[in-house]
């Protein structure tokens, strides 16, 4: 192991990278302990110039209740959620697909195929905005979920592809072969053979594209607008501006924006990191 | 008469007279597998770009269809660009955002080798230290717009404890741009921290024996027996981190708009900005910034693809 492993070094140096950790960390977090602050004082405390002072009142559950009852913020969210699980859910159905067709099958053009996906998953945003946008209303879905998520299906299936056609690559030829020479069709082996076998590829994917997808704000702002349609990342920008100057409750706002893809993390944290991490072993 | 033939009913399957597509079965399963997926592809993400290289020889302000409300006018929107002074600082913000990002990199594995221990708690650090990467880069804007606030923030209120003078990060043109920087390079050294972390996990432990044996230790070490165990991890961080730098555009959108006095800008906001902001809906010429913009892109894209297939062929042997 790499560094020297701490416990074979002296008693000094163990306490001191003990009480390292902790400040090394407080430091990292800074901003965001600053924003939790924020969010648990009373408007007065603003007013008043007294931003880092203690707290005149601890007003956590005002501030977070007015943020949830009494704003758009929880339309937002649902927004948010109907936009990201069927993105999930239609990406990582067609790239089961794709990454099966060419991690398994010998064609031409199947690594040209492979490197269009991976490329288009590169290229800036910009390049496709203007044919999108209006893709997206001569289709009459400007401003609608469905429109921001058909193109978050097309545009993840690049990324998704890269990642199930590697996964499926490393799994054991033998298997395939064995199957074939039983005579099972091939659409049977791919559900009842090489599906079953993703399974940890399929929830690493799923988490990640949550988060990419939940965090998105380039196309939600191309593509949505007002309350209706657009997500809590375009959102809490109105949030904002119908609370200006009233820290308590934009940083309450901005911290149950944040939430989801957080609880996610903590929640599938083996599966979020064997996906982000793809590729970076041999 | 009777014992000579075989019998006719247990034909095996494989003799048995077989349809067109049980025929061309191996051949024709990967295309249906692929159709749905390339279709969707194609309509949302390779076709655009061949039309944005169309809409960049117009000028046309979004409505009705291009051909009949558009006008076609060439080059000339790439002229306009020659001469357009916000289109040079996007371009020179561009070239800091790429520099400075890759900042990520090198944090990213110094925080990893502090971490890389075995100490009690240290998952629930290491997840700490990961976890700005999960928040929404529009979130992060606006904790560090408050973190950078001037007199009141708690940057400066700290700058002013140690007796500096208050800094206004974000209105300062000179400053704005590195300060929005920092805040981009905060969850991008997390990314590289955890691409890091992995790679260390699976860092052959005979060959730092047999390093250490020959007397490697510290900082030559990491040099000539680390980092090139880490070279697919600093692959990784390498395109993600260039990717995310010529993607820049939430943290400039919320932080500043661009401002102050426009020297905030970047090539992908200023592109929207004179395609559907305020400014004017000029699709043709907003058009025409991201096609520069891809065309730098497609430099490192062309050489990401060139090093996977590299790879590729390398596996196949």
């Amino acid at each position: 192991m790499f560094p020297t492993p701490i416990e074979k070094r002296p008693r000094s140096a163990q306490i001191t990278y003990q009480t390292l950790l902790p400040i090394a960390l407080l430091m990292w977090l800074l901003p965001l302990i600053a924003v939790m602050m924020f969010s648990m004082r009373p408007l007065t405390d603003f007013t008043q110039g007294n931003y880092w002072g203690l707290p005149s009142s601890f007003e956590m559950f005002t501030n977070y209740g007015k943020v949830f009852f009494e704003s758009d913020m929880p339309r937002y969210m649902w927004n948010s959620i109907l936009i990201t699980v069927p993105t999930v859910i239609g990406a990582v159905a067609l790239s089961c697909m794709t990454g099966f067709a060419l991690g398994i099958y010998r064609f031409n053009g199947n690594l040209l195929i492979f490197f269009m996906f991976i490329a288009g998953n590169f290229v800036p945003f910009q390049i496709l905005m203007v044919p999108v946008r209006d893709l997206t209303v001569s289709a009459g879905l400007y401003d609608t979920k469905l429109g921001l998520v058909l193109f978050h299906i097309a545009f993840q299936t690049g990324f998704c592809t890269l990642f199930m056609r590697n996964f499926i690559r490393a799994l054991p030829k033998e298997l395939i072969e064995a199957a074939r020479v039983e005579g099972v069709a091939e659409w049977r082996i791919f559900w009842f053979v090489v599906l079953p076998l993703m399974r940890p590829a399929i929830a690493a994917l799923s988490v990640l594209i949550f988060t990419f997808i939940w965090n998105d704000y380039f196309w939600a702002i191309v593509l949505t607008q007002g309350p209706d349609a657009q997500p809590v990342t375009a959102g809490i920008t109105s949030f904002n501006s119908q609370f200006v100057a009233q820290y308590h409750l934009m940083s309450a706002g901005s911290i149950v924006a944040a939430l989801p893809p957080v609880l996610m993390f903590f929640l599938m944290q083996k599966h979020f990191i064997a996906g982000l991490t793809l590729g970076a072993v041999k | 008469m009777t014992d000579v033939t075989a019998p006719a009913v247990a034909t095996p399957r494989s003799q048995r007279p077989k349809g067109w597509y049980k025929r061309n079965e191996i051949a024709v399963t990967p295309w249906l597998f692929l159709i749905p997926g390339i279709l969707f592809f194609s309509v949302y993400v390779i076709i655009p770009i061949f039309q944005s290289f169309y809409v960049s020889l117009f000028e046309w302000n979004g409505l009705g269809d291009i051909a009949e409300q558009g006008e076609f006018v060439g080059m000339q929107n790439y002229a306009e660009l020659v001469g357009d002074r916000n289109f040079e600082i996007s371009l020179w913000n561009n070239l800091k955002w790429l520099l400075l990002y890759l900042l990520a990199i090198p944090a990213g594995l110094f925080i990893a080798l502090f971490l890389n221990q075995t100490v009690v708690g240290i998952r629930l650090y290491k997840s700490l230290f990961f976890f700005p990467f999960v928040i929404s880069q529009v979130v992060v804007g606006l904790v560090f717009s408050w973190f950078y606030l001037p007199n009141v923030g708690l940057l400066n209120v700290i700058l002013q404890f140690f007796g500096f003078e208050s800094v206004n990060f974000l209105g300062d043109p000179d400053v704005a741009t590195y300060a929005i920087i920092a805040a981009g390079l905060w969850p991008q050294t997390a990314y590289a921290m955890i691409l890091y972390l992995t790679g260390l996990n699976a860092v052959d432990p005979e060959q730092i024996e047999a390093a250490r044996l020959d007397g490697a230790k510290g900082h030559k070490m990491l040099w000539y027996v680390i980092l090139p165990q880490l070279r697919p991890a600093t692959f990784i961080a390498f395109v993600v981190t260039i990717i995310g730098a010529l993607r820049s555009f939430d943290l400039i959108s919320i932080m500043t708009n661009g401002g102050p006095f426009g020297s905030t800008r970047v090539l992908s906001f200023y592109m929207f900005e004179k395609a559907l902001s305020e400014y004017g809906f000029r699709m043709g010429y907003g058009s025409a910034i991201a096609v520069v913009l891809f065309l730098i892109m497609l430099v490192f894209i062309g050489y990401f693809l060139y090093s996977m297939w590299r790879d590729e062929r390398e596996a196949r042997h």
